[in-house]
């Protein structure tokens, strides 16, 4: 199996608001053998999520893989407020296009 | 009491438009609910702040005409929860408007019992003194302030109000509550079949979407539940509920996708099953839900901050383009230098460059892209209106016409779609408050009016 990208190996990647002062991201897998793959390397960590998103430790509220729902959620702090001034994405929908790319190794 | 309850739902949000086809296949099947969700803080928080319903009259006249009508030939129950969007008493009372003007035309009878979620300043004010107010998520403490300068105040209601209404009044046909956490009307009805607390808070969770856990997306939804476990089923045959469709849904919008929590307890999803029962239903069972010691309601509010004029247009010069940011920091500087009142941050200036980072801004990592048209909005929040059009008008000219190094298009650098050039959008809001409070009694906190109509 040569490397992939997420995008070519998740059935979902999406974000949204997670109530007004929360970014949460889902990765979800479509059988478990991608599921696995994915959760076994070190492509999702906290530490390069944190990177991905220019986000602190401190902004970075969720990342974890959750097998019931073969999925990985990334929940983000919003750095700004929710329909406020300066908005750029009322609804959170379009946040997620940077994880599209990540790399899966073999 | 039932073993089993039937419960449709018809769309995730009343007014967004009912299938009727799909609808009917539902009721004709045998239903003992209807329920559906009017509410939602995700458009953001200017429908709270300036009492505003999330769609128009004639769309919840064209929903409500189809539930009417199986509520008064069937004798099915409706409930409809966060009436109008930010579920304020307004609202409750603007859709009790609406439904009687239905049933006259129709010759329609029905009993009805209608669940207020104002929340009155004064009582929030006490349990801040006395520290019984907490942030909802990453969000600062509560003040004074935010609570004075909130033009209107909901609470999220559990499922306590509607056991209360359905206890006081059994024979009632509708109910239609303010600001609700989405699944308490599920939880409401279920709790009194005496169906499991994980099985329906989980129902509820999944369900108040409509068939939005279906594969292709869909609306109409009927869950089957019983002790201790649940069916889902979406009525629009082209759509399947699958297992990881079921799961997935279940993340959608959550903080974690292993603990949800409520009003009054928590839902623990980690024991959670999803087994298909044919090739476009599932049975759901597993969750746990783990009551708080301490009873708190999620308290919503929103205060008029300041008012928006905005300009928008594109840029198509390379020349310009290349250097975009400096020459957009100029024109900050420049405008600044002329409205103290932006340094000052009594008013705000915010450039949107879509092409380059208008969706991500400083979150966008592909920085070293240079696109060959970018579209700029600008954006100005200051105390009044008319100060806010004098900004963005100063900030809009400087964008047109101020000179940059290399320059060859020495007639103007923006390429603006819309006369007048600004234009005035009004009052911008903010949520002042979300954050949770302790409440000493789930039920009486939320007050109950019945009528008949």
């Amino acid at each position: 199996m040569p490397n992939t990208t997420l995008k070519k190996i998740a059935k979902v990647v999406r974000s949204k608001n997670a109530g007004p002062f929360e970014i949460t991201f889902d990765v979800i897998f479509d059988n478990q053998e991608k599921y696995q793959r994915v959760k076994r390397s070190d492509a999702l960590t906290p530490e390069k999520m944190a990177l991905l998103y220019g986000v602190t430790d401190e902004d970075l509220l969720v990342c974890m893989f959750f097998d019931p729902a073969m999925a990985f959620k990334l929940t983000l702090r919003r750095s700004w407020g929710q329909g406020t001034v300066g908005e750029r994405d009322t609804f959170g929908a379009q946040q997620h296009a940077p994880l599209l790319d990540i790399q899966i190794p073999v | 009491m039932k073993n089993e309850l039937k419960i449709l739902t018809p769309q995730g949000m009343l007014g967004y438009g009912i299938p009727e086809e799909h609808f009917w296949r539902g009721i004709d099947g045998g239903v003992d609910a209807m329920i559906v969700d009017s509410g939602s803080t995700d458009p953001g928080p200017y429908q709270l702040g300036l009492s505003r319903m999330l769609v128009t009259r004639e769309a919840y006249i064209r929903d409500l005409s189809i539930l009417l009508k199986a509520c008064a030939e069937r004798g099915i129950r409706l409930f409809i929860s966060s009436a109008g969007g930010p579920g304020i008493g307004q609202h409750v009372d603007a859709m009790i408007d609406i439904i009687r003007d239905l049933a006259q035309d129709k010759g329609h009878h029905f009993k009805l019992v209608a669940i207020y979620s104002d929340v009155d300043k004064a009582w929030l004010r006490e349990r801040l003194s006395n520290n019984q107010v907490q942030p909802c998520g990453p969000h600062k403490q509560l003040t004074l302030e935010s609570i004075d300068s909130a033009v209107n105040l909901v609470a999220q209601m559990g499922a306590e109000p509607y056991i209360k209404a359905l206890n006081a009044h059994p024979d009632v046909d509708i109910v239609i509550s303010g600001r609700s956490y989405d699944p308490s009307p599920y939880a409401a009805l279920c709790q009194m079949h005496d169906i499991d607390p994980g099985v329906y808070w989980h129902m509820g969770k999944i369900v108040e979407c409509g068939a939005n856990c279906a594969e292709p997306k869909g609306r109409v939804i009927v869950a089957t539940v019983r002790k201790g476990s649940f069916d889902l089923e979406p009525m629009n045959p082209a759509e399947r509920c699958t297992p990881s469709s079921v799961a997935a849904h279940t993340l959608y919008e959550k903080s974690r996708p292993d603990l949800l929590p409520g009003p009054g307890g928590e839902l623990d999803l980690t024991g959670a099953r999803y087994e298909a029962l044919s090739d476009r239903s599932v049975r759901i069972s597993g969750s746990v839900f783990k009551p708080s010691s301490t009873y708190r309601i999620k308290i919503e509010g929103a205060s008029i901050i300041g008012h928006r004029t905005i300009f928008i247009g594109g840029i198509r010069d390379p020349i310009l383009i290349g250097q975009l940011d400096d020459f957009l920091d100029r024109v900050r500087e420049r405008t600044e230098a002329t409205y103290p009142e932006l340094k000052s941050g009594l008013a705000n200036l915010s450039f949107h460059v879509y092409g380059k980072n208008g969706v991500m801004g400083d979150q966008e990592p592909l920085t070293n892209v240079i696109p060959h048209e970018v579209g700029l909005l600008g954006e100005v929040t200051a105390p009044t209106q008319e100060l806010a059009n004098a900004i963005c008008s100063s900030a809009r000219i400087s964008v047109l016409h101020m000179p940059y190094p290399g320059q060859l298009a020495t007639a103007g650098n923006f390429a603006i779609p819309l006369n007048p050039p600004e234009n005035p959008i009004g009052p911008v809001c903010e949520f002042s408050v979300y954050h949770l409070a302790e409440i000493d009694d789930p039920a009486d906190f939320f007050p109950i009016r019945y009528k008949e109509i």
